[in-house]
């Protein structure tokens, strides 16, 4: 009965969103108050139904309610809690539904908090992102329904696939889609921007929170897809350049430009048409990840069942609204005015440069991750394009964007002051040298290029750590001064700075792991010991044992470092009851210098087992670099500048339409 | 500098990282691309020499033998042709006889097909669309494979 009213629910915000599409346009058109008025009660009560309707459906899968098609496929009785919450968006159509419902949050976000906006641009914005909502429930009722019933009901569900049930799995999906449907804010105030055909600080200061927002989630969402595949995959990697990490990799790169250009556009109200177009293109990728990962159309780790009618209906909406988006720019980008001038050496001119390089890194990885499928059109002969050319494109352009990097901070707006940057900039160089050094006489082995890689990662942390401090003037003003002034400094400054630092980190971590990483293979039998990376690992046997839905067969290595005990490492291999699938359980041990990795293979014809090791060198700094990112974002979020909806400083408020 | 002169150092810079990028993705389209081929076209020599590739079909039933540590070796078929496979490491926990799998590697002397990676992906009957697709190219008809609705 839940889930009919949850269907009936979903069909009523579908009538919602497509009077909430038509009517406050039309009203901002004819500049009738009561029309645009209409926006936000829409947009709540879409928000309402949507939500009803995934309760409903969130309800029949802790009920274990199997009459449900979409339950009894992805479901098991027998399945802990927490994976039956997270098998709601576990499988296509649910989390679709997850989709819309964090769309509806957003549109609703923007109905509470916008009482400071121009009133047409408001109804404008909840218009466009009414139409979004609207294309998207089309898309779950016609192809992807979740509230099909199934008759006679299954005794029980064919459950979740066991590598998805996973503590860090269960929350990415959500995290990524706040990140993907976030974008869609920029999209829509972008929109809404060309169709009044005016833009301004005001218009800047509403777009970043949301994407600063979209963009913190979307940081999270990839970092835990990466370290889930790190550590349940059993591949030892983080990042495989698959194309559906791509498909994600691709906004966060386009939001990442976005958020520094509309920086620019707030403070100096230079680059408009770029960041609007910016917007636009932003959250085209996010459709297009959503298109890449739904239609099956490329070979993935991550290929979901291949459905061409949902993929054609996802490539439309792609089409209508990347096409729609830019040819509404192409008419109307040119009544946006410009404004603000700046030197090529300047904060301006330093953002410039991230934006160039950015959207360029971001071209190469989409020509990567589509020339396959414009291969196969055109010739028909199939191929994979992997890490060789991704390491060959995209990292060369991320290198002189780090290397720009720690100086965009220090330079000031309009004109900058090369010289008086790089002596501020010394300890950076410093650490930086230094730890090129200490690289080249640590490393024994590795490719030549790798130091310098993290000297890059140092450089651009040290050069974080010096942003604040030589704001405060540091080792100039007394100590006093500094102190008050390190108080008084913005939490943005300091949120800059944190991301900074966490991406050099993150840096370090990537070229530490790429390059110095020591891999061995071999058969061991109970009582062998194996040598790896200072490590010394004695194999003690194997145990059979029971989960609560799973039989293993767990090793116990006994793990010396310095001839002293370092720990004990249980890797597995486990067999889930439902569906029926091996799984691989990686024993780790971490430590700051990096991670010892052991996973199990197969039993060997000789009564020996298969075992891999891995010391993956500073791999660990991926992963927190990620997270202080994160943190960072969040901080500059709760500048007190910057809260979504805080009113505009009264030189910069822009007087409401009438 | 004028306003002209500082549009043009940007559309200068923009143009001269755009066309270093596309030099770059030519050059890398040209080296690290890996083709896929099914044994048929191994077998009609339709790959180029010493190059990489990916080899994809279905492990030939009763074909698996594992040999010293951790070295295997098993036959990859189509159904029509079939590519001995020579392996050595972890085959990942899908890795079954009569299912899909996508193998990277090239030929080595003696015509074994030398990989240096084996994938088998994470679904019980899912193949390799790429399989699916030169299978069915090949006319191999296709079981009913599970799919989720």
């Amino acid at each position: 009965m839940l889930i009919e009213l949850g269907h009936f629910a979903l069909v009523l915000a579908l009538f919602i969103a497509m009077v909430q599409t038509v009517v406050p346009a039309w009203g901002a058109l004819r500049s009738d108050d009561r029309m645009m008025e209409l926006a936000a009660p829409a947009s709540l009560s879409q928000l309402l139904l949507v939500l009803i309707a995934f309760v409903a459906l969130m309800h029949a899968y802790v009920t274990s309610d199997f009459s449900v098609l979409n339950v009894a496929a992805n479901s098991h009785s027998m399945k802990p809690v927490i994976y039956k919450i997270s098998g709601v968006w576990g499988n296509h159509e649910g989390s679709m539904v997850l989709w819309v419902l964090i769309l509806a949050i957003f549109g609703a976000a923007v109905a509470l908090f916008g009482d400071n906006l121009p009133v047409t641009l408001k109804a404008n914005v909840l218009s466009v992102q009414a139409s979004i909502a609207t294309a998207f429930i089309l898309f779950i009722l016609l192809t992807s329904n979740p509230f099909l019933r199934l008759d006679p009901a299954p005794v029980d569900g064919q459950g979740l696939n066991p590598i998805l049930q996973d503590p860090a799995l269960a929350f990415h999906p959500p995290f990524l889609y706040m990140g993907y449907v976030g974008f869609s804010m920029a999209f829509s105030f972008a929109v809404a921007a060309l169709i009044e055909g005016r833009t301004d600080a005001a218009w800047a200061r509403w777009v970043r929170p949301w994407t600063l927002l979209a963009w913190i989630c979307l940081t999270l969402g990839i970092a835990m897809g990466s370290w889930w595949a790190y550590y349940e995959l059993g591949w030892g990697g983080w990042w495989f350049w698959d194309p559906v990490e791509n498909a994600s990799f691709m906004p966060w790169l386009a939001g990442t430009a976005l958020l520094h250009s509309a920086l620019v556009m707030e403070k100096r109200e230079a680059l408009k048409v770029w960041t609007v177009l910016l917007a636009i293109l932003t959250f085209s990728l996010s459709l297009m990840g959503t298109f890449l990962v739904r239609s099956g159309v490329l070979s993935s780790v991550h290929a979901f069942a291949v459905d061409p009618e949902r993929g054609t209906f996802v490539l439309v909406i792609m089409i209508l609204f990347t096409g729609g988006g830019l040819a509404l720019f192409g008419a109307r980008a040119g009544a946006l005015r410009q404004g603000g001038i700046f030197a090529p050496i300047s904060r301006e001119g330093g953002l410039v440069l991230n934006n160039i390089l950015l959207t360029t890194g971001c071209a190469t990885v989409l020509c990567g991750t589509l020339y396959p499928l414009a291969l196969e059109a055109l010739t028909g002969d199939k191929i994979s394009v992997g890490a060789p050319y991704f390491n060959a494109t995209f990292v060369p352009l991320m290198v002189p964007l780090l290397l720009a990097l720690p100086a965009g901070p220090f330079l000031a707006w309009k004109r900058g002051d090369l010289k008086g940057v790089s002596q501020r900039l010394f300890f950076a160089m410093l650490a930086a040298l230094l730890g090129l050094v200490a690289t080249f006489a640590i490393a024994e082995r590795g490719p030549w290029l790798a130091p310098f890689g993290i000297a890059l990662g140092l450089w651009v942390m040290a050069g974080a750590v010096l942003d604040p401090l030589s704001r405060a003037r540091f080792g100039v003003g007394s100590r006093e001064e500094v102190l008050r002034r390190l108080g008084n400094l913005p939490r943005s400054a300091y949120g800059t700075a944190l991301a900074h630092f966490g991406l050099g980190l993150a840096v370090i971590g990537i070229v530490g792991t790429s390059a110095y990483r020591v891999e061995r293979i071999l058969p061991m039998r109970s009582g062998d010991k194996v040598e790896i990376a200072g490590y010394s690992l004695e194999f003690r046997g194997l145990t059979s044992g029971r989960g609560p839905n799973y039989t293993e067969e767990t090793a116990l290595f006994e793990v010396e470092h310095g001839g002293r005990p370092a720990t004990e490492l249980r890797p597995s291999k486990r067999l889930y009851d439902a569906p029926p699938q091996p799984t691989t359980e990686a024993g780790i041990h971490a430590s700051w210098a990096g991670d010892l990795y052991v996973v199990l293979g197969d039993p060997q014809a000789d009564g020996s087992t298969a075992v891999r090791l891995y010391f993956n060198p500073l791999v660990r700094g991926i992963w927190i670099g990620a997270v202080l990112m994160f943190l960072g974002g969040g901080l500059s979020l709760l500048d007190r500048r910057l809260r979504v909806g805080a009113p505009a400083p009264a030189s910069a408020r822009v007087v409401p339409a009438e | 500098m004028t306003r002209k002169q500082r549009r043009g150092l940007l559309i200068g810079v923009a143009v001269g990282v755009l066309s270093l990028a596309a030099v770059l993705v030519l050059f890398a389209l040209e080296d690290s691309i890996v083709f896929f081929h099914t044994p048929s076209d191994v077998a009609e020599g339709r790959m180029a020499p010493e190059r990489r590739f990916r080899l994809g079909g279905l492990v030939a039933k009763g074909s698996l033998k594992r040999g010293a540590g951790t070295k295997v070796s098993f036959d990859v078929t189509d159904t029509l042709k079939t590519v001995p496979v020579s392996y050595d490491g972890i085959l990942p926990d899908l890795f079954r006889e009569g299912q899909g799998v996508v193998a990277e590697g090239r030929i080595g002397p003696g015509g074994v097909f030398e990989a240096d990676s084996v994938l088998a992906k994470h679904d019980e009957n899912y193949m390799p669309p790429e399989v699916a697709k030169a299978l069915r190219e090949k006319g191999v008809k296709l079981g009913q494979g599970a799919t989720h609705p």
